[in-house]
């Protein structure tokens, strides 16, 4: 493994690299999504990364009309929403992440429990910028 | 290990409290809000005072620094009301900046250290666009996990209340009751951002579509007009305009003194007897479950402990609805309704103002305004008012025991305080 460190940077450029990567504690093996370098559960800080299958269902949701000037300039809008959710994975561990694959217009179209996998959309990123994590419903 | 159970080392009390008109303020600083609500306070103390006794400055302040420019905003609101050179201290905790000066203040005056000193909350967010304020606000969420899959306010939220809908079959008609319960108490306070009711908001949209000579309205009553889409627009689904709280200027100040010298200053001192503060995961993935604030829980444990009350005590309480789930919440995790429970309580009018348990009799955060670093002292100040009988219209009867519960971002730290008139 190249990634050294259990930080944002190694995460993200896992990700580019289609891994949905965090870390597990060597000494209770605790699965900690996004990784770190400390456990919160024995304080063990000896860790190794650990892929997630990139599967599991869905936590919560919400379709945004009123975005942040980020998601604003990529074009989301009050006609044009954009929808995240909290993923639980089916190892255990929770993620933030984008969702695709639903009409943000119809919110009631999906359901809490629902199937979801990851997704890495090739988005043409520009510099500096990071790709965020992205789920589809299966 | 033995813990004692926790108590301050001497007691303190609240000798008098107000606050700034909050609203929208094109031509108002922070500096000025400051001042309008500290000498609203000093109005309030009955025996008089003079201000050089004040010996430190709490001040809660979320983001001067985006919302204004302005940085180190602690020893500059000590300037503008007149308090330099007495150390003055900024606390942030997002949206609990000011419920987190008030413990410090408490802290301070137990300590010994004080006798007297002014705990406040300040905070000017009309400077900026709407889409600027969204991002300053995100920011109190995580940073590089939340943020990057378009996480907002209002959207982190949004995703407590489906998964409250999912769990426990709330609805949105529900929440909308929470909001217009919200106005109703906002319409009774001159001092509030929105002191309209729904159907008076209503009313003036049909008004001014005659006026213009446009389709008229059918609304039947305020439910009809909250399901309107065009009336009620979706900001993060199932949030909508009407469960939102709005983006608003001002202050909010209380003054604190060893509880043996408070009788010095008012026959009407109000005690604090509990005060409890917890964290949790930043983000909503970090945290065990999302249909309750574990911070919210572990803090009210802490100042009901202290305090030696039990949530049936509590006649009276000042919650942080920044949304309308988040004083659903509230209400489920102080112990005044079970899990699931607290929108069926709301829709059969419990926590109306002459209901069993009032809730935000101030119009809370939705119709009284949230400028999110002073919300937690904005409580405050409903408390006093209700306690020493100055609610006006709001006065609910014999509150003698009530607690204010304020919450940063989604729930990563939260504080409960509970205040007693003996």
């Amino acid at each position: 493994m190249e990634e050294k460190e259990f930080t944002a940077a190694s995460f993200y450029r896992l990700l580019d690299r289609e891994k949905l990567m965090g870390s597990k504690c060597k000494k209770c093996g605790a699965l900690l999504l996004p990784p770190r370098p400390l456990c919160g559960q024995c304080l063990g800080n000896e860790m190794e990364w650990f892929q997630f299958s990139g599967r599991g269902k869905l936590v919560s949701y919400s379709m945004v009309r009123v975005g942040t000037t980020y998601y604003e300039a990529k074009g989301y809008s009050r006609d044009n929403p954009y929808c995240w959710g909290v993923v639980q994975l089916d190892e255990g561990p929770r993620i933030s992440a984008l969702l695709q694959g639903v009409d943000p217009s119809h919110p009631d179209s999906i359901r809490i429990g629902q199937a979801v996998e990851v997704v890495f959309p090739d988005r043409g990123k520009e510099e500096g910028e990071r790709n965020p994590v992205t789920f589809r419903f299966t | 290990m033995v813990r004692r159970k926790k108590k301050l080392a001497r007691d303190v009390a609240v000798i008098g409290a107000g606050m700034s008109h909050f609203g929208a303020f094109k031509e108002k600083d922070s500096r000025d809000l400051f001042v309008e609500a500290f000498q609203a306070t000093l109005e309030t103390i009955q025996k008089g005072f003079d201000p050089r006794e004040i010996e430190a400055i709490y001040v809660g302040n979320l983001s001067g620094d985006c919302f204004e420019g302005q940085a180190h905003i602690a020893p500059l609101m000590a300037e503008w009301a007149g308090l330099n050179p007495k150390p003055a201290v900024r606390t942030e905790g997002a949206c609990a900046s000011s419920g987190i000066a008030l413990r410090e203040g408490i802290i301070a005056v137990a300590s010994g250290l004080y006798d007297i000193v002014l705990v406040s909350g300040v905070e000017v967010m009309n400077k900026l666009t709407t889409a600027r304020v969204t991002d300053t606000l995100a920011a109190a969420s995580d940073a590089l996990y939340e943020v990057p899959v378009g996480a907002t306010f209002p959207s982190l939220y949004a995703q407590i209340a489906t998964a409250h809908m999912a769990k426990y079959g709330t609805t949105e008609e529900q929440l909308m009751k929470i909001g217009i319960k919200n106005h109703a108490n906002g319409a009774l306070n001159p001092k509030a951002h929105f002191n309209v009711s729904i159907r008076d908001v209503m009313s003036s949209r049909i008004a001014k579509a005659k006026e213009r000579g446009q389709p008229i309205p059918s609304w039947a009553d305020e439910m009809e007009f909250l399901k309107d889409p065009s009336a009620n627009p979706i900001v993060a689904w199932p949030m909508k305009l009407f469960d939102c709280s709005p983006i608003t200027d001002g202050a909010a100040c209380g003054i604190l003194a060893a509880e043996e010298i408070a009788r010095n200053f008012t026959d009407t001192p109000i005690h604090i007897i509990g005060t409890g503060q917890a964290s949790d995961a930043q983000a909503l993935h970090g945290r065990e479950d999302i249909i309750s604030l574990k911070a919210a829980r572990i803090a009210a444990e802490q100042a009901y402990g202290m305090a030696g009350v039990t949530p049936g005590d509590i006649k009276l309480a000042e919650v942080h609805d920044c949304f309308t789930i988040a004083e659903v919440l509230a209400t489920e995790d102080l112990g005044f309704f079970k899990p699931g429970e607290g929108p069926k309580a709301a829709e059969e009018g419990r926590t109306a103002r002459d209901g069993e348990k009032p809730i935000n009799t101030s119009g809370g955060l939705k119709a009284k305004g949230h400028p999110v670093g002073a919300t937690g002292l904005g409580q405050v100040v409903e408390i006093w008012e209700q306690m020493i009988g100055h609610a006006g219209p709001r006065q609910v009867p014999g509150v003698n025991v009530a607690l204010a519960h304020n919450v940063g971002a989604s729930g990563s730290t939260v504080t409960v305080h509970i205040f007693e008139r003996r």
